[in-house]
């Protein structure tokens, strides 16, 4: 069987915080609490769930940003969690990143040129000069900019055209996977739609591997090959897109999917409102931890925590409302 | 009489290089106990609209003209006194950031009383009674312990909910909505959502509600109005406009949105893309203003601005070449 791409197996980060004055009340955040995944060569996985979920501290892990509190990562077959700075360099040009936010995440001081060359160069991807500039200017090609773009300043970009600078920026360094951390959120609708095509075409051309963090359920459905869902720092639900959103199989997932208002009016539609707020991952709800909003939670959820398993086709969910017969799964009925 | 109406509002900002004209000549009517929905991409001056019916705008730079009529009466002529007497009394509005817009030293209960007691002169112990009863119709459990906490103390849908409680405390005639749900989690809108739709009926409100999300729009809106570069560009009832869009940018705008159940129907892997950016505001556009993005501008498009036009009842758009449905006369 070939290898994927990217395994994370078990994967937690926890940050430990000071509440009260002078160190008191010293707490820990769950951030992610356990997470196992792993990423084709080519494949989209979509991370998917609501703030303070844990999918972009799952993104950072990965890019290794901090180091990570316990589980493994790894890439091509080689651990990369524990290596060291230095040992883990060439890796980091393997795996890229694209941020949410294009005002902050390019240099202002730096002209277009200069913030594509500078992976080019850290990398020794190039053997000239001209082979840099050569580079770059095939980079803006990619990303549908014009070439002139190369010697003018982020400011004078809009928001589109600085995320369009911004996956040049994760391209430069020919990774083999980029984690896309909500890299449409703060587009307007109509560039919007522009981002998402390049970035899909991207992946189709040049046989990247992405992993996709949103909370944008319609773009997640319309980008990737696959799905995982999270709730306070764990999956809950993961599997092929279509059979996500065909039929959930974990009752956080369909409250989400039925909770997206639908543009066509008079849309006849079973909403499922849940109740209350997210608890905080500081003090996470024992057993299931949805089980405080889930309209279907008995007795065993309350004691138990639900293990990520199989349950039709490779379609994986925590949720024990599956060890029940049939007819007394309202998830079964659902599909 | 409709309850307000707008004509030709133009709200222009004096900038260091130019004129920036946010809002260019809208006029609109909102009837008693309508939802008319404002829907738009960043900065084509929908809540530049929404300040400026509430003369929020500050003058300088800002500069109001048109006129916006309430009841009958020409808001843009009261004095100061006489507007802060309609604001948050027969016009409130809730805005998209709830942690920014609530006084983060003040207690919930002190910024709902105040509302109550500048407007409708009540005793504290009756303002506070009104604010608990208010908690509780936006579904504020523990009202009263609530009414001791400060914004920091609630989560970010139950601040948005002591808004609301806040907006709707002195029973306004009209609740403007801006982006009130933009900032929350999928789950917490739905919750929302869901309040407002209830609270309509249970007030009686007229609402307008500016937004980005064509999704809340079907699910709310009676009316809608699409605005594209300070301009007004089509307005219809919500089954209209999505059933047969008639202007091209709004057209662009349901093909740029991806739907929840592609997947399902089909391998339709690509959006619509509405080509190019929104121009500059700070230049004179003679023509239309979608011009430089719409796949069949001509040279009439370049030159003459269309006239917003009945195109079916109903159903108004600003376009030279938009199907006219025959209209009976």
């Amino acid at each position: 069987m070939k290898r994927p791409l990217l395994e994370v197996t078990d994967l937690k980060k926890h940050f430990f915080v000071h509440s009260g004055p002078l160190g008191a009340g010293a707490a820990t955040v769950y951030a992610v609490d356990g997470v196992s995944f792993a990423i084709d060569r080519s494949e989209t996985l979509a991370l998917v769930g609501e703030s303070g979920c844990g999918k972009s501290t799952v993104g950072r892990c990965i890019l290794r940003l901090f180091d990570i509190t316990a589980g493994q990562v790894v890439l091509d077959g080689k651990r990369i969690d524990d290596l060291s700075t230095g040992a883990l360099r060439p890796f980091r040009r393997r795996v890229q990143v694209v941020f949410q936010d294009p005002f902050s995440s390019l240099n202002p001081r730096m002209r277009v040129r200069d913030i594509l060359a500078e992976p080019i160069r850290n990398f020794h991807l190039a053997k000239s000069k001209a082979d840099v500039a050569a580079r770059v200017d095939r980079l803006l090609d990619v990303v549908r900019l014009s070439r002139d773009a190369a010697r003018r300043w982020p400011h004078e970009f809009s928001g589109g055209q600085r995320q369009r600078i911004g996956i040049a920026r994760a391209l430069a360094a020919e990774p083999d996977l980029i984690v896309c951390d909500e890299a449409v959120s703060a587009l307007d609708v109509s560039v919007k739609a522009q981002i998402v095509n390049l970035l899909y075409d991207l992946q189709q051309e040049l046989g990247l591997a992405m992993l996709f963090i949103s909370h944008d359920l319609a773009i997640v459905e319309h980008m990737t090959h696959r799905v995982a869902v999270m709730y306070l720092g764990k999956i809950v639900e993961l599997a092929p897109k279509r059979a996500l959103f065909a039929g959930p199989k974990h009752p956080y997932t369909q409250a989400l999917l039925s909770a997206v208002p639908v543009p066509q009016p008079g849309a006849a539609r079973q909403r499922i409102i849940l109740k209350g707020d997210v608890p905080s991952p500081i003090n996470p709800p024992k057993g299931c931890r949805f089980h405080t909003r889930c309209p279907y939670a008995f007795e065993r959820c309350r004691a138990e925590e639900p293990a990520l398993r199989p349950t039709v086709g490779g379609h994986l969910a925590a949720c024990h409302l599956h060890d029940l017969p049939a007819a007394q799964n309202p998830l079964a009925a659902a599909a | 009489m409709p309850l307000l109406e707008v004509n030709n509002l133009q709200t222009h900002f004096r900038t260091p290089d130019g004129v920036n004209r946010a809002v260019d000549g809208v006029s609109f009517q909102v009837g008693e106990g309508e939802t008319l929905a404002v829907v738009g991409e960043s900065g084509c001056g929908k809540s530049v609209t929404a300040n400026s019916i509430l003369r929020l705008i500050p003058e300088p730079p800002g500069k109001i003209a048109g006129s916006i009529r309430f009841r009958g009466v020409e808001l843009l002529q009261l004095s100061d006194k006489e507007m802060r007497r309609v604001r948050g009394n027969d016009i409130s509005m809730i805005f998209q950031e709830p942690m920014t817009s609530l006084n983060p030293v003040l207690t919930v209960g002190r910024q709902l009383g105040e509302t109550l007691r500048l407007h409708q002169r009540v005793s504290r112990r009756e303002a506070d009674a009104r604010a608990v009863e208010m908690l509780r119709l936006v579904g504020i459990p523990e009202a009263r312990r609530r009414l001791g906490e400060y914004p920091h103390q609630l989560s970010g849908g139950m601040r948005q909910r002591v808004m609301i409680a806040i907006a709707l405390s002195c029973r306004p005639k009209l609740l403007i909505a801006d982006e009130p749900t933009t900032a929350l989690d999928v789950t917490i809108q739905a919750q929302i959502l869901d309040l407002m739709k209830d609270l309509k009926s249970k007030v009686g409100a007229a609402i307008i509600l500016i937004t980005h999300d064509l999704g809340i729009v079907a699910e709310v809106a009676e009316r809608v109005m699409v605005m594209y570069a300070g301009r007004k560009v089509e307005e219809a009832p919500v089954e209209k406009l999505f059933r047969t869009p008639r202007h091209p940018y709004t057209q662009g705008l349901f093909g740029a949105v991806p739907k929840l159940g592609s997947s399902l129907a089909g391998d339709a892997t690509k959006l619509a893309e509405i080509p190019g950016v929104v121009p500059s505001l700070k230049q004179r556009i003679p023509g239309c203003v979608f011009a430089t993005r719409c796949s069949s501008a001509n040279d009439l498009c370049r030159q003459s601005a269309p006239a917003l036009e009945l195109k079916a009842p109903g159903h108004l758009a600003a376009c030279h070449y938009a199907p006219k449905e025959a209209l009976a006369a």
